[in-house]
């Protein structure tokens, strides 16, 4: 009885042995490969942090261009209030139609204002006058952003005109008034929004790339035919393969959350452990799905090929970029398979609402699934015998 | 030149002897195009909206029905107080949340003034600014039914939305997946093929050819540069009759400015693999090193022009931005060359160094 216990306790050494000595090799190949490291250990940091200040829905700074052609007080106070709202930047006068539609396709405008002979006689003897607001609709969402300044901005000088002159005394016009409130980000800081996500882009990015390309390496050039002719079994390789990544990936998880809160000033209302244990799951859907690549392609061309596929996939399905809520159905559905999705929304969730174990309950199950059928599938699909 | 020849052969054989890649090379460009044309939207719908009433009255159903028969807001929630709201939040089961305060139909009648409260999910900026205004516009829209419909006073605003009337995200982003989708297929075709030869131990044997530097490097490109092409042409073919999007100006002229881009982004793949010496490297430089950088300096999702100033200096290295200034002025604008001969010049010039260097470095190598 003894010996038996013995025996299994010694079995479980020696594996544990194993599995330490393909660690170290890998280790000592990622470390010695001397032009990789500032790949994988600096320009994910760089790219956070130059990138996170790009992703600003913010339409700031418009181009604008005017045409004055009634140049009367009340069209030049008009002009000043779209000139000094600080929304526009005048870049340009003119007075004829033509020149106004060159200056929106040569991009010097993306807002004309175009304010008609006789704006000012007939504000001031029929109470009304229209002016023109020609927009570069190219980009449709910005050019709604930028319809309303303009109402903003025409209301005020409405208003401080006395236009409409007052409905008549006595009669009491319902008002509800409107308190608006942002909650968890009152100020509306689209860095806070963004650092979490691009995080998780960028942990996925170095954790796919460096197993997907892993197995396949010693394939092409023949190191897996002399590790498949040693005793060591498939679950130990494997594993051996897979730990350094899971360990770098939460390495760079970890210098990324340090850049969030010391750079960014992103609030932490959850828990870090929370974070971890989510990660811990999330890496290794990350590298189970690397590694079935590595193991069904031949080359690290085809390899590449096929991660970078799935890349684009789920970082342009994610809603890290673009709202879930506004793809149609049947894309919605489809998101629900995407991992990068759901440790973006996780990330967000737990970082900015304090969201706990409870609330992401549904998404942490679905990424224990994922990486429950993403490991089983990449085990079963790696064979100690080559083609 | 029949060495040249054979050598271009030679890598035309190289790609399509491997089938696999060949398939993804032609096919991945185009199921890309066909699902994120159709997914990817920057419109806000389904907004899930929470109503918190404290007064349940005439007023405040109508105004209720009013948001909920928007397309913009679905899926009521009905929470019972104010409490419940964080809860909500939390869970993601609610993006805003309305309170009605008490007794709200009869301050409006008795005041002429009611009170009610908009919280929107501020972890998402972008949503929740958007919601908000909706949200303000359908009362007005409510208060202004129930006044009558006065005459139009005051100064009007009459916009009209250029190029884009319908204001539809496709013609936005197909342009911009265009550029992401051959910014990446080219740079990272090329970077593999050369290192590739590094790795094997190969381009020794080319380099004691009779083959110059330049004819190498030449060697590499056209193969590519045609296997771009083709993309192109999907991609564009898709783009027109898949999505609809115009061509205004010259189709020719796109197709011209399209093959110059390719030429810049293959470039880009040489000159990274030249620089590096592992297929790894190569590729993490131009997948991980160009994948984030072309999707938001590029002007694809986020307007460069609201950038912070130094990231917009920066953005100007980025060819995808170039190219997408481009090319939505032929197909959006119907632009002739004039307009954007700039631009073009800047591709050319950035295609030019990238060359240079490569072919330098080639050089260096052999001596």
């Amino acid at each position: 009885m003894n010996g038996f216990s013995n025996s299994i306790a010694e079995n479980v050494r020696r594996s544990i042995n194993i599995i330490l000595v393909i660690l170290q090799k890998e280790f000592l190949q990622i470390f010695r490969n001397r032009g990789m490291l500032p790949i994988i250990f600096i320009m994910p940091f760089i790219q956070l942090l130059i990138l996170s200040n790009a992703a600003t829905f913010d339409v700031k700074n418009v181009p604008f261009h005017l045409q004055d052609l009634d140049r009367s007080s009340l069209s030049a106070k008009l002009a000043e209030r779209f000139t000094g709202s600080g929304y526009f930047m005048l870049t340009g006068e003119s007075f004829t139609g033509d020149q106004a539609i060159r200056e929106l396709v040569a991009r010097r405008a993306d807002l004309v204002l175009v304010i008609p002979r006789d704006f000012e006689r007939d504000l001031m003897t029929s109470g009304s006058a229209a002016v023109q607001l020609l927009i570069n609709a190219e980009d449709g969402f910005s050019a709604g952003v930028i319809q309303g300044y303009t109402g903003q901005i025409i209301a005020d000088f409405n208003r401080e005109h006395q236009f409409p002159p007052q409905v008549a005394a006595g009669t009491v016009v319902p008002e509800i008034r409107i308190k608006s409130s942002a909650w968890y980000n009152p100020e509306l800081n689209y860095t806070h929004y963004m650092v979490p996500g691009i995080l998780v882009i960028l942990v996925t990015l170095i954790g796919l790339f460096l197993s997907g390309m892993n197995v396949v390496r010693e394939k092409e050039i023949g190191t897996i035919d002399q590790i498949n002719v040693t005793p060591v079994k498939r679950y130990q390789f494997i594993t051996g393969k897979l730990l350094p990544f899971w360990i770098i990936g939460l390495g760079e998880l970890t210098l990324g959350l340090l850049i969030a809160r010391l750079v960014f000033h992103v609030p932490m209302l959850g828990s870090y452990w929370l974070i971890y244990l989510v990660a811990s799951v999330y890496l290794l859907v990350v590298l189970g799905m690397g590694l079935l690549i590595s193991t069904v392609t031949e080359t690290q061309q085809q390899a590449m090929f096929i991660a970078w596929f799935f890349m684009v996939i789920f970082t342009l399905m994610s809603g890290l970029f673009t709202a879930i809520e506004s793809m149609p159905h049947w894309a919605q559905t489809l998101t629900l398979f995407n991992p990068v999705r759901h440790f973006v929304d996780i990330m967000r969730r737990v970082m900015l609402k304090g969201s706990g174990l409870a609330d992401i309950a549904r998404p942490l199950l679905i990424l224990l699934a994922c990486a429950a059928v993403m490991l089983a599938l990449a085990v079963n699909r790696y064979r100690k015998v080559s083609a | 030149m029949t060495s040249f020849r054979a050598f271009v052969l030679k890598e035309f054989y190289h790609i399509f002897r491997d089938r696999r890649t060949a398939v993804i090379l032609f096919g991945m460009p185009v199921l890309q195009l066909l699902l994120f044309g159709f997914a990817i939207r920057n419109e806000i719908s389904e907004v899930k909206l929470g109503i918190c009433d404290l007064s349940h009255d005439h007023v405040t159903r109508a105004i209720t029905g009013k948001l909920l028969s928007t397309a913009t807001f679905v899926a009521r929630i009905n929470l019972q107080s104010p409490l419940e709201i964080g809860p909500a939040f939390a869970s993601g089961e609610i993006n805003e949340a309305v309170v009605f305060e008490p007794g709200f139909a009869a301050r409006l009648q008795r005041d002429g003034a009611a009170d009610m409260q908009v919280i929107t999910d501020g972890s998402d900026p972008n949503v929740s600014r958007i919601v908000n205004g909706y949200t303000a516009s359908v009362i007005q829209d409510y208060l202004r039914e129930q006044s009558g419909d006065a005459p139009p006073a005051g100064v009007v605003a009459v916009p009209v939305m250029l190029f884009n009337p319908e204001l539809r995200s496709v013609y936005l982003f197909v342009p911009g997946l265009m550029a992401l989708i051959l910014m990446l297929v080219s740079a990272l075709m090329t970077s593999i093929s050369i290192t590739r030869e590094k790795e094997s131990g190969t381009m020794e044997v080319l380099l004691v050819s009779s083959l110059r530097p330049a004819e190498i490097i030449l060697g590499k490109v056209v193969p590519y540069m045609l296997l771009a092409f083709i993309n192109v042409l999907t991609i564009l073919a898709l783009a027109f009759l898949v999505f609809g999007v115009p061509c205004r100006g010259s189709v020719v002229l796109l197709i011209l400015e399209s093959l110059l881009f390719i030429v810049t982004a293959l470039s880009l793949g040489i000159f990274i693999s030249t620089i590096t010496d592992s297929q790894q490297a190569a590729m993490m430089i131009s997948l991980g090193g160009l994948l984030l950088p072309t999707i938001l300096l590029s002007g694809f999702i986020f307007p460069v022009a609201s950038m912070p100033l130094p990231l917009q200096v920066f953005s100007n290295i980025i060819p995808a931005k170039w190219y997408l200034i481009i090319v939505r002025a032929i197909m959006l604008k119907g632009a002739g060359f004039s307009y954007f001969w700039q631009e073009t010049l800047v591709l050319v010039f950035m295609t030019v160094i990238l060359m240079t260097a490569s072919v330098r470095k080639f050089s260096e190598r052999l001596q």
